[in-house]
């Protein structure tokens, strides 16, 4: 089941279109990267899931349903400017965020203490947000995310702010969630955490979808077909199946080469011709990371 | 509807639980009396204290005659040629020189005062009126006109002035009374209506640079975001309004009480008539109809008035004031569109000074008083001198449209505005959020 199908959603600002007939599929509890660069139009796209403005055209469908008020209280939403009420203590700002989001005040309490409990930071309760540091005001604003139980979280660059050890725990808890049944829609810029976590992205690079799917297909659509070989003694293969991208000497008569496939044989062939030609000590084919694909991707667009 | 209530809860909350509320509550209305009482204290008792001026005199006319309770009046011992060249000579023997030359008491021309100091218009006023009486008395004098029989020409007419409702009763009124109360009404509105709408700004100014908008807007409506602001500070104007009367009522029921000014108005007048029985007659008039005309103000019905007024003006400003706070990034960039917001509300003010009290039946003061936008602030002073129901009817009526109106437009300014930072805003680009598309 899809958790949110977006269809053909379209926004125009006057003379700029923020978003370009964006079709879109979210797998129910996946983590769903998306992706692109600055200005692309992600903001644009998670305002308009999270009901602040409208789309032109288009509809998105939120677990089987058309998206309307009432789901407002589904969506858990972290925006990258994030902020909180200084002058406002934590616990009630805790309390008062799951009240906007539709919780009675008994069960506003008795979650922000649980969460607070969970997070080590009972003593914040009762101080003000702007006596807290920057890593701990992040704290609050994700506890303030998910404490209603939305079914669907959309987290924008939740990492920044974060130091190592509160990144950890943030991505531990994303994960639980995950396994939970939420949905969690990532939008960064960070490659690494989309290779660690996410199962599925979406790559919108000015106004319009240019890529689409699970990581593992991306990958596999984008793979480069070349592998990288560390063996004993130089060879040669055949020009017409093979080019050498790169052979360099680790040590003695050790050396590391870089292949690509001309055709489509697959690894098992070449590995075939190899051991031919030499004594193969390791085989691996170097799939691209998820921020080549994103570079090659956005830079080859902008050569359009 | 909700949500709006939970943000109007919030907003009133964290204001009224300021330690600066309180203090602002229970202290502006025991501050201005007490600023007041000062100033007159001092003055008084700088008047008490200060020296009488001395005042040299050459009097050639031999009609003179020194009144010493202003002034020090000294004869100069020589004519007015020496006087003169003493006070050129920059000595000190002579400060101020009042030169009586030899005149026609028919028309008394020449006389002239000398000083190294301005005299203060007062001053000469006092002196003027002095020599005035003295040719008086010589001209009376000259025509055989005794005191006596001018004491006996005096007769002190007082008018009671009344007004006619329509209902037909009769009210005694006293116009400087109405005056004051318009004006002080009129003053306290126009602060009022200033400094909630400035707050609705800096708290919309303050959300959105410290970006938690963003959040709020996730869980609710912009407009509803607005509207919870506006009306929770509402709320918190009519809390301290409400701690206010009691609080004044309090105070002056006390105050009353402590100087026997309560006690019925009959009572009180025996008392003094009874206690001095001749000098006091026209002092207990002036006191009982001063109670006469406050006891017929109706208070309540003022009161209700002014709340309704503050409300309905508070609430038209206050939604243009969101829009502002909406737009800008910070309070220094507001001032460019304070400007517009401003200027009804200072014609309203200041035409309430120049012309509204003084003449609160005419046309223009009429007309400000309907259109919406100088309404609270003018129809307030008009209050107590009695307006037409069917002016007030409509005042309010175009009052309520009016800020439906201006909350309709600032929420179209606002739901853009709170969603757009560092961006450069002019008034085209406000036009262009208003007419955007959700």
């Amino acid at each position: 089941m899809e958790a949110l199908i977006a269809h053909e959603v379209t926004k125009r600002y006057s003379q700029h279109l923020a978003l370009d007939r964006v079709s879109l599929a979210i797998p129910a509890q996946t983590i769903f990267g998306l992706l692109g660069p600055n200005g692309a139009g992600k903001t644009t796209l998670i305002r308009i899931i999270n009901q602040i403005i409208q789309a032109d055209q288009g509809t998105i469908t939120l677990f089987g349903e058309r998206l309307q008020e009432k789901h407002i209280g589904t969506i858990g939403y972290l925006p990258e400017e994030r902020g909180l009420y200084k002058k406002m203590r934590v616990g009630e700002q805790l309390i008062y965020f799951a009240q906007l989001k539709g919780l009675s005040r008994q069960e506003a309490i008795a979650r922000s203490k649980a969460w607070i409990t969970k997070f080590e930071i009972k003593d914040w309760w009762n101080k003000k947000v702007e006596d807290l540091s920057k890593g701990m005001a992040q704290k609050v604003q994700f506890i303030s995310t998910v404490m209603h139980e939305p079914r669907l979280i959309i987290l924008d660059e939740p990492f920044s702010g974060f130091d190592p050890i509160n990144a950890q725990l943030i991505t531990k808890e994303i994960l639980e969630l995950k396994d939970k049944g939420c949905t969690i829609i990532f939008s960064t810029h960070r490659m690494e955490t989309v290779e660690d976590l996410c199962d599925h992205i979406v790559l919108i690079d000015r106004s319009k979808k240019i890529l689409e799917g699970s990581k593992r297909q991306v990958k596999e659509t984008y793979r480069t077909h070349t592998y990288t070989v560390e063996h004993r003694g130089p060879f040669a293969l055949d020009a017409a199946k093979y080019r050498l991208i790169q052979q360099r000497v680790v040590e003695d008569n050790f050396y590391k080469t870089v292949i690509a496939v001309h055709d489509d044989s697959g690894p098992n062939q070449l590995l075939r011709d190899l051991i031919q030609v030499t004594e193969v000590h390791s085989f691996i084919e170097k799939i691209p990371t998820m921020s080549e694909i994103f570079i090659t991707l956005v830079k080859g667009g902008n050569h359009e | 509807m909700n949500k709006i209530w939970l943000i109007m809860k919030r907003e009133f909350l964290t204001r009224v639980q300021k330690r600066s509320f309180l203090i602002a509550t229970i202290l502006i209305p025991l501050i201005f009396p007490l600023l007041m009482g000062l100033m007159m204290y001092f003055s008084v008792e700088q008047k008490r204290h200060a020296e009488k001026q001395e005042i040299q005199y050459v009097d050639e006319s031999g009609l003179f005659v020194p009144d010493t309770s202003v002034f020090r009046f000294k004869p100069f011992p020589g004519t007015f040629q020496q006087a003169r060249m003493l006070l050129d000579a920059d000595s000190n023997v002579v400060g101020t020189l009042l030169h009586i030359p030899k005149l026609d008491v028919m028309r008394p021309a020449g006389i002239t005062l000398y000083g190294k100091v301005n005299l203060s218009p007062s001053d000469i006023a006092s002196l003027e009126q002095m020599l005035e009486n003295r040719i008086r008395d010589v001209k009376m004098e000259q025509m055989k006109v005794n005191q006596k029989l001018l004491d006996e020409l005096k007769t002190d007419v007082s008018i009671e002035a009344i007004t006619v409702t329509e209902g037909g009763h009769e009210e005694a009124s006293d116009s400087s009374i109405l005056f004051g109360m318009g004006m002080a009404c009129g003053i306290l509105m126009y602060m009022f209506i200033f400094i909630y709408g400035a707050q609705i700004m800096q708290g919309v100014i303050e959300e959105k640079s410290s970006k938690v908008v963003e959040i709020i807007v996730s869980s609710v409506r912009p407009f509803q975001l607005m509207m919870g602001k506006i009306l929770g500070l509402a709320s918190v104007g009519l809390l301290q309004f409400l701690i206010w009367i009691v609080l004044i009522t309090v105070v002056s029921t006390t105050l009353l009480t402590y100087f026997g000014v309560s006690m019925p108005q009959q009572q009180m007048m025996e008392e003094v008539g009874r206690q001095y029985p001749e000098s006091a007659a026209a002092q207990d008039y002036a006191v009982a109809s001063f109670m006469k005309v406050w006891d017929q103000i109706p208070l309540t019905y003022v009161i209700f008035n002014f709340l309704f007024y503050f409300l309905g003006g508070y609430l038209l400003y206050g939604a243009l004031f969101a829009a502002v706070g909406a737009a800008v990034d910070s309070p220094a960039e507001a001032q460019q569109f304070m400007f517009p917001i401003t200027i009804p509300m200072l014609i309203a003010y200041l035409s309430l000074f120049a012309f509204v009290l003084e003449d609160h039946d005419s046309a223009i003061s009429v007309w400000l008083s309907i259109i919406p936008f100088t309404a609270p602030i003018t129809m307030i002073g008009r209050l107590g001198f009695g307006v037409p129901w069917w002016q007030l009817l409509l005042s309010q009526g175009l009052l309520i449209i009016g800020f439906i109106f201006t909350t309709w437009a600032a929420g179209r300014v606002y739901r853009i505005g709170i969603l757009m930072h560092g961006a450069k805003v002019n008034y085209r680009v406000l036009m262009k959020w208003f007419m955007m598309r959700n």
